[in-house]
């Protein structure tokens, strides 16, 4: 980790109407960081991660990603994030191959270095016999997988993971943050929701969002200290109360 | 560009690993053309008409016994006077009246002219039409065997379309299933394949790529273009050489017309995939809300003319009935842009108005 900040956030508001998503949410990611960003359902994840990814504008407030501005310089910002949604969106008629191909397309990079990455990510992965498969006839934990060497093919400096590990059994789910780490080692930044509490604890820092607004925000040791919990489970559900 | 073409790659790989695209797409429009071809050709069998002989002389009662002998006309009753027509039509016995004039045999050998009228009940334009050209065969054929015309005598044939006078014509098939396969290929097609882009969750990974909306848009549309325009090749390929239906103007004119249909058929698919939320629902809408007015309300199968005041009002709004006018005056009428500029100009204006609005919702959405 260093000092760098990637994301910044500062007052950020999203409303929609008399609705207030964003209630004036203000942090930092730094650079290298897995940043879990947590909250209930409706709490106004799904909102601020929309913003962040150049999706919609704020409706007031500085928010600065990968050092670009996400009022005026949205385009700049998708070239230079990942993102992966939870239904590990690929494309269940084309190939692994094809899947990749097709992502790594539309992020501009050329077929030299697509070919060179794939052929990296093959080994590294060990997808030799899957490489060619359609993905639909693949595991769902391999599908994650894919899903989240798509996002990362073209290096991006911020990838979003919005609910990556949904619907995975624990033993995929430890397998998944293993790459995580390794992505994280290669100078990507990870910002991360999840609803798995025992996976809050293998974040850097976090946040937890309730009604729109940041209730609390440090390491999980932090966290759990301040609300005298014994784990993140504990800690959520004491704040989740407060609302 | 190269994004746009690796775009336009994967769309390509997703059409062609369907068999049920694969179908609809190809096999469905040949089955379409082919049998809405037959179907007009389709022989008459046993139609049954009447006669008003109000001349009662040898010369006619030698043409009906001709008439009667034909293999697949019946005359079934004799009519007494002309307004019996409408009833005998209205009660759906008889199809058609030939009617002779009175002093018919009298007028011939004086006046060298003497007039059948033919009535038919055009409420089914096709097997009037069909049975129209039986019975004007069959009175020419009298007319050669008495070398009528040699002598310088004639019988004067006059047709009259009960119910619908201007028939349409029958080659009015390859114009409409054009219209109606073109639409359902293009706006249903599309639409489904935006949707479930949606569905998937993939179409919020495109978004969140440095891909311009407007490119995924276009880049999902431009395949079904393509192949649209190949369909829309093929019906008229077919129409001429299966079924004989002329091109008499300009292919510049019909493949821009055809060009034009089609775009608007796209709008109006991405119209449909900002609507709908999964597919399901934008089958549905292509179904009921675009393919049966295409198909009975523009023209294609039933007259406008003929239809309630409301439904010719409705029918206004179907863009079918804009293209199908256009396009019979350039493949039947072999007519240019005077004759169906202000059909363009609807065409353009819906496409402008569905794309505007499709526009809208996105952004919307978005924010």
């Amino acid at each position: 980790m260093s000092d760098e900040n990637i994301i910044v956030v500062e007052n950020l508001v999203k409303k929609f109407g008399n609705f207030t998503a964003n209630d004036n949410l203000s942090f930092e990611v730094k650079k290298s960081e897995i940043f879990g960003f947590l909250g209930a359902n409706g709490a106004g994840k799904t909102t601020a991660i929309k913003i962040l990814c150049g999706l919609s504008f704020p409706t007031s407030g500085n928010v600065m990603v990968a050092g670009f501005d996400a009022y005026k310089q949205r385009n700049l910002i998708k070239k230079n994030i990942g993102y992966m949604s939870q239904g590990f969106s690929l494309y269940d008629d084309l190939t692994v191959k094809e899947n990749i191909e097709f992502y790594a397309g539309i992020y501009g990079l050329s077929r030299k270095l697509i070919k060179q990455r794939f052929n990296e990510l093959v080994g590294k992965l060990g997808i030799h016999d899957l490489k060619n498969k359609f993905v639909k006839d693949l595991p769902l934990g391999w599908k994650q997988k894919i899903a989240f060497s798509v996002a990362i093919f073209h290096r991006p400096r911020v990838v979003f993971l919005d609910e990556p590990t949904s619907g995975v059994d624990p033993i995929t789910r430890r397998q998944f943050w293993d790459l995580i780490y390794e992505a994280v080692e290669s100078g990507i930044t990870v910002f991360v929701t999840t609803h798995y509490m025992d996976e809050a604890e293998y974040c850097n820092r976090l946040s937890i969002m309730v009604d729109g607004k940041i209730e609390a925000m440090g390491t999980p040791a932090e966290l759990k200290d301040k609300y005298k919990a014994s784990n993140m489970d504990d800690v959520f559900v004491k704040l989740a109360r407060k609302a | 560009m190269n994004r746009f073409i690796g775009f336009i790659h994967k769309e390509f790989l997703h059409i062609f690993r369907d068999v049920r695209t694969m179908m609809i797409l190809f096999l469905i429009p040949v089955f379409q053309i082919l049998i809405f071809g037959y179907v007009v050709k389709n022989e008459v069998k046993d139609a049954k008409i009447a006669i008003l002989d109000l001349s009662k002389d040898d010369v006619t009662t030698e043409i009906i016994a001709k008439l009667d002998a034909a293999e697949d006309i019946e005359v079934v009753k004799y009519l007494n006077a002309y307004d019996e027509i409408d009833g005998e039509f209205r009660a759906n016995k008889i199809k058609a009246v030939v009617v002779f004039e009175n002093g018919f045999a009298n007028k011939l050998t004086k006046d060298k002219n003497a007039n059948v009228q033919i009535v038919l009940d055009a409420s089914d334009p096709n097997l009037a039409n069909i049975l129209n050209s039986y019975t004007t065969a069959i009175l020419n054929n009298y007319n050669k065997e008495n070398n009528i015309n040699a002598s310088g005598v004639n019988i004067v044939f006059d047709t009259k379309m009960w119910f619908n006078e201007n028939i349409s014509s029958a080659y009015m098939f390859v114009p409409g299933s054009m219209a109606l396969i073109l639409m359902v290929i293009t706006a249903l097609m599309s639409s489904i394949s935006i949707v479930k882009e949606k569905e998937t969750g993939t179409m919020e990974i495109l978004l969140v790529s440095p891909l311009k909306p407007v490119q995924i848009i276009l880049g999902k549309l431009a395949p079904y273009a393509l192949l649209s325009a190949i369909n829309a090749f093929s019906i008229v390929l077919i129409g001429n050489i299966v079924f004989g239906v002329p091109v008499n103007g300009s292919w510049g004119l019909l493949i821009l017309t055809s060009f034009l249909y089609i775009m608007m058929a796209l709008s109006l698919g991405v119209l449909v995939s900002t609507i709908a939320k999964n597919q399901q629902t934008a089958m549905f809408i292509s179904m009921f809300v675009l393919m049966l007015p295409t198909m009975l309300l523009s023209g294609f199968i039933f007259p406008i003319e003929n239809m309630p005041v409301v439904l010719q009002y409705i029918s206004k709004i179907v863009p079918a009935k804009y293209f199908l006018i256009a396009i019979k005056n350039i493949m039947l009428k072999g007519q240019g842009i005077p004759y169906f500029w202000k059909e363009l100009l609807v065409l353009i204006g819906m496409v402008v108005l569905f794309i505007g609005i499709s526009v809208k919702k996105f952004k919307i959405r978005l924010d």
